[in-house]
């Protein structure tokens, strides 16, 4: 018996068979994926919701989290953040020949146990395995569907003037997690990854407010490549506030020693809400009383001055602009 | 005490700034030599918080920025040799040379890594015995003693297959040159902390007697920095021109002598080429003839290719202070942190990245 | 050539020791700092302690500054 993936694990030959009988479906088992037809047959009412996305972190765990539980949250997040309720995930994996089954089957049980957390169905996927040197141990593509509740109206575009930006709790957490564990950095922390599905804070927010505006989760590029993609869509500027925003010590301390800026560094289990005024407080209220919201945080607000830009108030009173990242930020010495 | 945050005090920053307006009845144009101190300024918006009267000028003191084309073309070069692996800091990633640049060059199949530390690099070489692992050596007196003290391990080690491509450049002689081209017309010098940190706060005291140009050492955070363009305003106010410690928590006049004597064991002054500059003598470091076999230069059989410097890049320009990032031509239009033509562009420190991003209402 | 932060030392071994810089720790190689000891603060740069910080030094800064916000409040 093989303790790693081979070739023919990906050929649709009786490994492969055995793979989805006892690793997959005994993991994620539900009556749509269980009848292993060529495609999930659903009916699903209302407006659609679908999102795609590719999963290719490395290294594939890191604490707080791994390759699996960051793709279910991804997908759920990216279909919460336009209001909807989360049904169904497709997970297609592409597994790099060699990777020990022991690591394939943690995976999949972090993605049983995340996809259970976030109340949502694998109904249909796919496997393939490439030779060594072709994929980087795994990647996983996934797609989302969810409905959106009637009434609900979220977009990027819909920022206006006035509206407060809620920042959900401390930024940066994953992207330092995720470098911690990378050859070449090596410094320990106590810090895990905030990877986390926030369909459950969304729907606790959208239940005290039908003013939500706008709902971004602050992934590659950070906070600030959000709000600087929320300014261009509604055509609005943003201005927040340093002091008001919300960063644990080990992730300030470690891009100190790195030169980065923990604006633009990646987060997984965060969410900014861009609102009307009047029912500022009272979604606080209800994001804190959430796991995932604990510290949220009012930090800025919508205004019209310069369309397309943010700016940030520094502690010291003085400001500037948060511009778009570029490329990916690297570690400096400078 | 917190060592860092202590330095960002909104509260305790009102009053320097109170302090500098109450000083700074003269005009004046201070020059911040760091390339850090250019981020910081910009990063913390503190040219909002100075008078009319003073104006702040970034100088050549982002080692990636002044690395000539010629040496980032020997580095993409040694990077494309088969069984080499090149170490880099992160800065040099993105830096365009003639033809191409090291995320280029990885992407094309080179085997690049970025480390934050020579001594992740050392590491690389102890794991991978079949390969040679290149270092490249950017850097001033900060980050010279570093790489030093790396080869110096590495010759304990028997470690054969750790090189060093030395880029590395020193400050005062680079000055020294700004100051005789008479191309800038300076009242103060914001001495660059770490750097003085190594070498002292002594080799600058020529800068004071030799053209009666106040110096005075500065930390990075921005308090240090408001102490410092204090204590310059003050010496302008009474026409006096010497040498001082602001940062005196990391700074000596004789600075760190064992980092002094492990550089010097190792390295030896050399002509270097400074973008924008030019050949300017003694003011870069090669490794000594004794560590000669660590020395990827001598050492590796590569071939950089022609010099190409692209028209229009007034690089060179904006290093010297002659030029604000603003006036030159391809700034923001053609020139960007996506597409930079020039390193001061790309450059996490560079003075073009450092407008471009952090934006115009710091003026 | 800029980026140092302060670090506090936790352990030595040799040439070597664990540092902490707030909530983060990481091994610093202290070739060019022989004299430091533990709980000194040292400038970490690339990995490398470059210079002991001067603490006493690092108050009496702060305290200057407490003093000038002091007296420019009361103009």
């Amino acid at each position: 018996m093989t303790d790693k993936i081979l070739l023919s694990h990906g050929s649709g030959g009786k490994l492969a068979h055995d793979l989805i009988q006892f690793s997959f479906l005994s993991a994620w088992a539900n009556p749509i994926l269980s009848r292993l037809d060529d495609a999930a047959v659903i009916e699903v009412k209302g407006r659609l919701a679908f999102t795609t996305d590719n999963y290719v972190v490395q290294p594939i765990f890191f604490p707080g989290g791994d390759i699996g539980k960051l793709a279910v949250c991804g997908t759920v997040n990216d279909l919460a953040m336009v209001g909807a309720i989360p049904h169904y995930l497709s997970l297609a994996f592409i597994i790099e020949e060699g990777l020990s089954l022991n690591d394939l089957e943690m995976v999949v049980n972090s993605i049983k146990q995340t996809a259970k957390t976030a109340g949502v169905d694998i109904i249909a996927g796919d496997t393939k395995v490439v030779n060594h040197g072709c994929a980087d141990k795994l990647f996983i593509n996934t797609t989302g569907i969810g409905t959106i509740p009637s009434g609900v109206n979220i977009s990027g575009h819909h920022a206006r003037r006035g509206d407060a930006v809620i920042l959900s709790g401390t930024i940066g957490d994953h992207g330092i997690a995720v470098l911690s564990q990378r050859e070449g950095l090596d410094f320990t922390t106590e810090l895990k990854s905030d990877c986390a599905p926030l369909n459950g804070l969304v729907a606790e927010i959208l239940g005290v407010s039908t003013n939500i505006h706008c709902l971004r989760d602050p992934t590659r590029g950070g906070l600030a490549s959000i709000l600087n993609e929320v300014a261009e869509q509604s055509g609005v500027s943003i201005r927040i506030e340093e002091s008001k925003i919300p960063v644990r010590e080990e992730v300030s301390s470690a891009c100190d020693m790195l030169g980065l800026d923990p604006l633009y560094v990646a987060n997984e289990g965060k969410l900014v809400a861009i609102v009307d005024p009047k029912d500022t407080e009272a979604i606080l209220e209800q994001m804190r009383k959430n796991q995932y919201g604990q510290n949220a945080a009012i930090i800025g607000e919508v205004g019209e001055e310069h369309p397309g830009r943010v700016v940030m108030k520094t502690r010291l009173g003085t400001s500037r602009i948060v511009d778009v990242v570029v490329g990916e930020p690297l570690p400096r010495i400078c | 005490m917190k060592l860092m945050s202590d330095f960002r005090q909104s509260e305790l920053a009102l009053g320097l700034v109170s302090s500098i307006r109450h000083h700074a009845t003269k005009q004046a144009r201070f020059m911040e030599f760091c390339g850090g101190h250019t981020v910081a300024i910009m990063k913390f918006g503190l040219r909002q918080l100075l008078p009319p009267t003073l104006t702040l000028t970034a100088g050549p003191g982002c080692p990636v920025c002044v690395t000539d084309n010629a040496d980032l073309d020997k580095a993409i070069a040694l990077a494309g040799l088969p069984n080499v692996i090149v170490a880099t800091f992160g800065d040099m990633m993105r830096v365009p040379g003639s033809r191409s640049s090291l995320q280029e060059a990885k992407a094309d199949g080179s085997d690049v890594r970025i480390v934050y530390s020579t001594l992740d690099a050392l590491a690389l070489a102890r794991a991978n015995p079949k390969k040679s692992v290149v270092f490249i050596g950017i850097g001033f007196e900060t980050t010279a003693p570093t790489v030093a003290a790396s080869v110096l391990q590495a010759a304990q080690e028997g470690l054969n297959n750790y090189y060093v491509l030395s880029l590395h450049k020193l400050c005062p002689p680079v000055i020294k040159a700004l100051l005789d081209s008479g191309e800038v017309n300076l009242q103060g010098l914001i001495c660059p902390g770490h750097v003085s940190a190594v070498i002292g706060s002594k080799p600058w005291e020529f800068i004071a007697s030799d053209y009666g140009v106040p110096c005075v050492v500065s930390g990075f955070e921005p308090l240090d920095i408001l102490q410092c363009i204090d204590m310059l305003a003050q010496q302008v106010a009474t026409g006096e021109a010497k040498v001082e410690i602001a940062y005196r928590r990391g700074v000596t006049p004789e600075g760190n002598p064992t980092a002094l004597k492990i550089m010097e064991q190792v390295f030896k002054p050399a002509p270097a080429r400074w973008r924008g500059f030019g050949k300017v003598a003694v003011s870069g470091l090669a490794l000594r003839p004794k560590f000669e076999r660590f020395d990827a230069e001598r050492s590796l059989d590569f071939n950089p290719g022609p010099t190409v410097i692209p028209e229009d890049c007034i690089c060179g320009d904006v290093l010297r202070g002659v030029k604000t990032p603003p006036q030159c031509t391809l700034f923001g239009r053609v020139c960007t942190p996506l597409n930079p033509v020039g390193p001061c562009m790309v450059s996490s420190e560079g003075s073009c990245a450092a407008y471009y991003h952090y934006g115009g209402n710091n003026d | 050539m800029c980026l140092a932060i302060p670090a506090r030392i936790n352990t030595i071994n040799g040439t070597e020791a664990e540092v902490k810089i707030g909530g983060i720790t990481r091994k610093a190689s202290l070739m060019l700092t022989p004299d430091a000891r533990v709980g000194d603060y040292v400038l970490l740069h690339t990995g490398y302690a470059i210079n002991i910080i001067n603490q006493i030094e690092a108050e009496q800064t702060l305290a200057l500054f407490a003093e000038i916000a002091k007296l420019t409040e009361l103009e």
